[in-house]
């Protein structure tokens, strides 16, 4: 480790700095904690939860969180419509919804970038389809299009996954085109196209590390925004099928109690909300400390 | 807001509409929109009570019962050999005035039962195929293999020949496919050429005119000041659409709303200690039930059928999925419809004795799938909450169930074409018969081949012989015997395992009476008066 | 300009077309049909299905039904929904505004909360204002908003009785025919007291709700739109030249900080269309997001096809209208790429 430093001082200075500036911004520092600690509930489910997220207690069903009357110490945040434990059931819920964070944001990162690179490198008619495919896609309202994929391969949490990133894609292939051009026309593209370098080593050895920034910031902001999405499917009942612990599924599941027993809804929506807020203050850190433009102001 | 406001748009849609606080209104909220108001191209509960106040039958249902009574025919005869029955109209009956621009120049006679009929009877017949020719009920009663012909002698007179004696027909005439519509404003909408408005803008003989409809949101009925039954006590009738649950539960407390359709199992607690909310409630004429297909191993096998029963707590759950709104079921038939048989012994929960029997057929750990309804029905509130529990029960016993659920119309195709191993389904009767249970949900064909609403795919010649043997009889008592016979036989051979019998209930606002919640689940505002 | 403008539209000529095509195709791939959904547990004999397929044009080769439906599209003809037997556009006219309605009050309320916030916040830049506006808009941002419309429902309407809990009007105390299909303007128009105050008494709750997630966008947007602005040289110079700080955040700044944040605003139509899927859903309101899940649901092929594609070409005409907004600012666009 020590030769690395000494012989790679650079990306290390490089990360110093942006680290340094990162954690300038308390709220992405909390944000960066948070999500930390999310992962490492959901890493560590197994052994943190007090119960098997699916085993139902009989004569325990619908009680509530410590803090109201007549909770039972055994479940400190209560149990759910059939008795399950409900905080063994958010931790597991919170393993699903980074997967699907994750899944949606990687594949639809990565065919975004392919196909972004592609369009801006081909031109033409490459170009067009790729445009006009994706304005398509963006033309219908993403829930709508989200259901209508589903209805056709069926509700399940891998279709949610792949529906979401369809809808997701232009997002990515829009960002790198545009970067893709505006690096095309500097200097050292040129440089680099009369030395002779060939079109895929110039497309991901040249182009593509200058393009990164953005990306990483559209990246982090795309897991939030994957997570509120599949949760809003949940919701319709199309998302994570029973009895998965999927935290808009668990709220859908439960808005027959919402007027009887609120807090079975109440504490998978809060979930949702401080995981999805926690990501989204750390994206807004990692723009700031990646967009030397907006450092400076 | 004290005086009678006129507004000229109204003309627009060809009445003249009063607002003042002073009428008296009755919201009911429902659960949807309706497809069209012509009750007999509908199926769904929705739709038909959203044509009702508009509509009468030759003979109708009590309120609250499934009695019949004079309708439209102020009497009727049935001849001796049971194929001809006689209908005398009811005189001096008014189509409603001034809906649509239609004023009716005539009194209510045989041409419009007539055209009632053969609109649905009838391929040639001018509006047969007016907005599709589906007329479902008239086919699901298999009125085309019963009817010989409708006559009417003379304009007060409709005389209808069948090719078979059939006891039930009556019955069948109450319900709401049997609606009679009015031929003159058939002929005026033709003249109009926008035919498809009938469809659309009822006009009937009911307690109850329309006056508009606004997709998703609200249908408006007034009092007929005509109508034959006497005017009604509400002036205005207000259908609420509120596809929500809770929502409706919340516009009930608000007041925004006197009566409302299918509450949450969850809210009846609190709606039983409301003291503004009165509860009403009736025992459905329903079956919920879990089917194990026996055509496919090990559900061939009577003990394993019997054992996974035996390791399903029921009770759980009528606890947890119907809170209360439904009974243990023991046979397939609800205990308020004739010939149940109180005598037969119910499964009982015992997981052990389930093991020990999975065990001795043989059966350790067994890979299986449950299908669980993907829509809330009268019989079953929540069936993946149901489902949920049932698989939590199998796995204590060894069987590791997966939960499958398909789109609704696919769900039902597949449970029919008999794919599953365990399926959920359940069954809402359609007129208070036996026969309308027993022979749909558990008959076979001649050849031993089950009918197509036969889920568990099971067929018995004994149980075949006793059901075809009643619905050939005209003697209640042998019949009852013989109904009586056939649940013996499928308590001992466990085709399914019964689960409920839900009850329905409809929170009313203490403010409303004369009020009945009906067995057949339909809603009828008949009679009802609203205190101020 | 004009030149561009045909370039633009022409563009979308192929669009159309393919989205024609997809939601066709896609919405037949769907399992099960109208009819078969229709039957619930009843069921229906194979030889009666036929007899209602061939009613309804379903049982043509899919390449003839394609036909027949763009053959519709070129009379203006969308087709006839297969559950309610009324013609596709006239159902989407009468709950299409219910939709607009809403969306309307939910940008006006992103917008006159949102702006003002970011104003302020840009303002104060680093201060406790800042902070805590900023992370109530990021809140906004995070919020799920089925959860966040249901939590609303359950505090403002069930407990306090602060707002009418769904619909669009009181429908005891006012009835007004749907004239415009606004229950604003109709209201208006019937001329009845109090009822335009009741129309707006159903819109608050929905409308902040759907408002939610534009509002926290808006007022991010407009914050770091205005520290960009407050950073160049004109603004400084103004304020070495001592003008009053209002005068100079409030005419200098803001109008020149704006010019983004109303593009997306426009930009933010298609985010309001989806948002209102799950709005009317909570509020059992009568708008098209509520009418085209249930259409899925239920497989009204037509309604499903015409309805997305009538969004989908109000969506696409909105960006249209936006990239010639931004080509009538900046030139560059035009002769550019």
């Amino acid at each position: 480790m020590v030769s690395e430093t000494i012989s790679l001082p650079k990306p290390r200075g490089a990360f110093a700095s942006f680290w340094n500036s990162f954690s300038e911004n308390r709220g992405a520092v909390i944000g960066f904690y948070v999500v930390l600690a999310i992962v490492f509930i959901a890493v560590f489910a197994p052994i943190l939860a007090p119960y098997n997220p699916l085993e139902q207690f009989k004569g325990a069903t619908r009680l509530p969180p410590f803090w109201i009357h007549g909770a039972d110490s055994k479940y400190w945040l209560g149990t759910d419509a059939v008795g399950r434990d409900m905080t063994s059931r958010l931790m597991y819920g919170a393993r699903i919804s980074l997967f699907i964070g994750l899944s949606v944001m990687l594949v639809s990162m990565v065919l975004g970038v392919i196909l972004g690179l592609a369009s801006a490198f081909y031109g033409g008619i490459v170009d067009v389809i790729i445009i006009r495919v994706m304005d398509l896609i963006m033309a219908i309202p993403s829930l709508v299009l989200e259901i209508l994929i589903i209805a056709v391969t069926g509700p399940s949490l891998l279709n949610t996954v792949i529906a979401i990133t369809i809808v997701y894609l232009p997002r990515y292939v829009r960002l790198l085109r545009a970067s893709a051009i505006a690096e095309l026309s500097k200097d050292y593209v040129t440089a680099a196209k009369v030395s002779g370098v060939g079109k895929l080593r110039l497309m991901l050895v040249t182009v593509l590390p200058n393009c990164t920034a953005p990306l990483i910031v559209q990246a982090a902001l795309g897991i939030s925004d994957a997570i509120l999405e599949a949760s809003g499917l949940g919701f319709l009942g199309l998302g994570a099928q029973p009895p998965t612990p999927e935290w808009g599924a668990m709220l859908a599941d439960t808005r027959d109690l919402m007027q009887s027993h609120p807090w079975v809804m109440a504490l998978p929506g809060l979930c949702i909300l401080i995981t999805v807020m926690a990501i989204n203050l750390m994206g807004d850190g990692l723009r700031d400390a990646l967009d030397p433009r907006l450092r400076k102001s | 807001m004290k005086t009678l406001k006129l507004f000229g748009a109204v003309l627009l849609l060809g009445t003249i509409l009063g607002s003042t606080a002073e009428a008296k209104s009755l919201v009911y909220c429902s659960e949807g929109s309706p497809e069209n108001f012509t009750p007999a191209k509908n199926t769904t509960g929705t739709s038909l009570d959203a044509a009702r106040p508009v509509y009468n039958q030759l003979v109708q249902f009590t309120p609250g019962t499934t009695q019949v009574e004079p309708g439209l025919a102020e009497k009727y005869e049935v001849s001796a050999d049971g194929l001809t029955i006689t209908f005398h109209l009811r005189k001096g009956v008014k189509f409603h005035s001034g809906v649509n621009g239609f004023t009716p120049t005539r009194e209510f006679n045989a041409d419009d039962v007539l055209f009632s009929f053969n609109r649905q009877w009838k391929d040639d017949h001018p509006f047969h195929k007016v907005s599709g020719g589906a007329f479902d009920y008239f086919n699901d009663m298999g009125m085309p293999d019963l009817l010989a012909s409708i006559e009417a002698p003379d304009p007060m007179t409709v005389v209808m020949k069948l090719k078979t004696p059939n006891a039930p027909i009556l019955a069948n005439l109450s319900m709401d496919f049997a609606t009679i519509q009015s031929a003159e404003y058939a002929d005026f909408l033709m003249k109009k050429g926008t035919p498809e408005q009938f469809d659309q803008i009822p006009v009937g003989t009911g307690a109850f005119s329309f006056v508009d409809y606004q997709k998703d949101a609200v249908i408006r009925f007034k009092a007929n000041p005509d109508y034959w039954g006497g005017k009604q006590k509400i002036d205005d009738l207000i259908y609420a659409i509120t596809p929500d649950a809770t929502a409706r539960y919340a516009k009930m407390k608000a007041g925004e709303c006197q009566i409302m359709n299918v509450p949450n199992p969850a809210d009846l607690e609190a709606m039983g200690k409301d003291d503004t909310i009165n509860l009403m409630s009736q025992a459905g004429l329903n079956i919920g039930y879990m089917a194990m297909n026996a055509q496919k191993p090990p559900f061939d096998k009577v003990e394993v059928r019997k054992a996974i029963a035996m390791a399903i707590d029921r009770d759980a759950i009528l606890k947890e999925v119907y809170q209360g709104a439904g009974q243990k079921a023991k046979n397939p038939i609800p205990p308020t419809m004739w010939s149940y048989n109180n005598d037969v012994k119910d499964i009982p929960y015992d997981p052990a004795k389930a093991a020990e029997m999975l065990k001795a057929a043989g059966i350790t750990s067994l890979d299986t799938d449950l299908w669980w309804m993907p829509v809330q029905r009268p019989y079953n509130p929540n069936a993946k909450r149901m489902g949920e529990m049932v698989q939590a029960d199998l796995e204590k016993v060894g069987i590791h169930a997966k939960l499958v659920s398909y789109e609704w119309g696919e769900y039902r195709k597949r449970a029919q074409a008999g794919e599953h191993q365990m399926a959920f389904l359940g069954w809402t009767g359609d007129n208070g018969d036996p026969d309308n249970f027993l022979a749909v949900l558990l008959g076979c064909n001649k050849e031993g081949k089950p009918n197509g609403n036969n889920i568990p795919k099971w067929c018995n010649t004994k149980f075949q012989e006793d059901i075809s043997k009643a619905a050939a009889s005209a003697d209640p008592a042998e019949r009852t015997k013989l109904y009586m016979d056939a649940q013996v036989i499928v308590a001992d051979e466990v085709p399914w395992l019964n689960i409920a019998h839900s009850t329905v209930f409809e929170p009313v606002s203490k403010k409303v009476t004369g009020y009945k919640v009906s067995p057949l689940g339909s809603h009828v505002f008949v009679g009802v008066d609203v205190a101020e | 300009m004009i030149k561009f403008l045909f370039k633009r539209l022409l563009l979308t000529v192929p669009t159309f077309v393919a989205l024609m095509f997809i939601t066709f195709l896609m919405i037949r791939l769907v399992p099960g049909d109208p009819i078969e959904v229709r039957r619930g547990e009843r069921g229906i004999s194979p030889e009666r299905l036929e007899i209602l397929r061939h009613e309804m044009g379903l049982d043509q080769p899919i390449w003839k039904q394609f036909g027949d439906y763009v053959w519709g599209i070129f009379h203006g003809d969308l087709g006839t929904s297969v559950i309610s037997k009324t013609p596709v556009l006239h159902e989407f006219l009468t709950l299409f505004p219910a939709t607009i309605e809403l969306s309307f009050f939910a940008m006006l309320i992103a917008a006159g909360l949102g702006i003002p916030a970011g104003v302020f916040a840009a303002s104060k830049r680093g201060s406790v204002y800042d902070q805590s506006l900023m992370g109530i808009a990021l809140t906004g941002y995070s919020m799920p908003i089925f959860w966040w419309g249901l939590i609303l429902v359950l505090f403002m309407s069930n407990t306090l009785h602060l707002t009418p809990v769904s619909g669009r009007t009181d429908l005891i105390k006012y009835f007004y025919p749907a004239v415009t299909g606004f229950a604003t303007i109709d209201s208006l128009i019937s001329g009845q007291k109090g009822a335009f105050a009741d129309v707006l008494r159903h819109l608050i709750l929905p409308s902040i709700v759907l408002g939610t997630v534009p509002m926290a966008v808006i007022a991010r947007m407009t914050r770091s739109a205005m520290l960009e602005v407050l950073e160049e040289d004109y603004v400084r110079t103004a304020r070495a030249k001592g003008l009053s700080a209002w005068r100079v955040i409030g005419v200098h700044a803001l109008r020149n900080a704006l010019i983004p944040v109303i593009t997306s605003i426009g930009l933010q139509v298609g985010t309001l269309l989806a948002g209102a899927v799950l709005t009317e859903n909570i509020f059992s309101w009568p708008g098209v997001g509520h009418w085209l899940t249930e259409s899925i649901a239920r497989r009204d092929y037509p309604a499903l096809q015409g309805g997305i594609l009538l969004i989908a070409s109000i969506v696409i005409m909105v960006n249209v209208l936006v990239d010639l907004t931004y080509a009538a600012i900046n030139p560059r666009i035009r002769y550019g790429k």
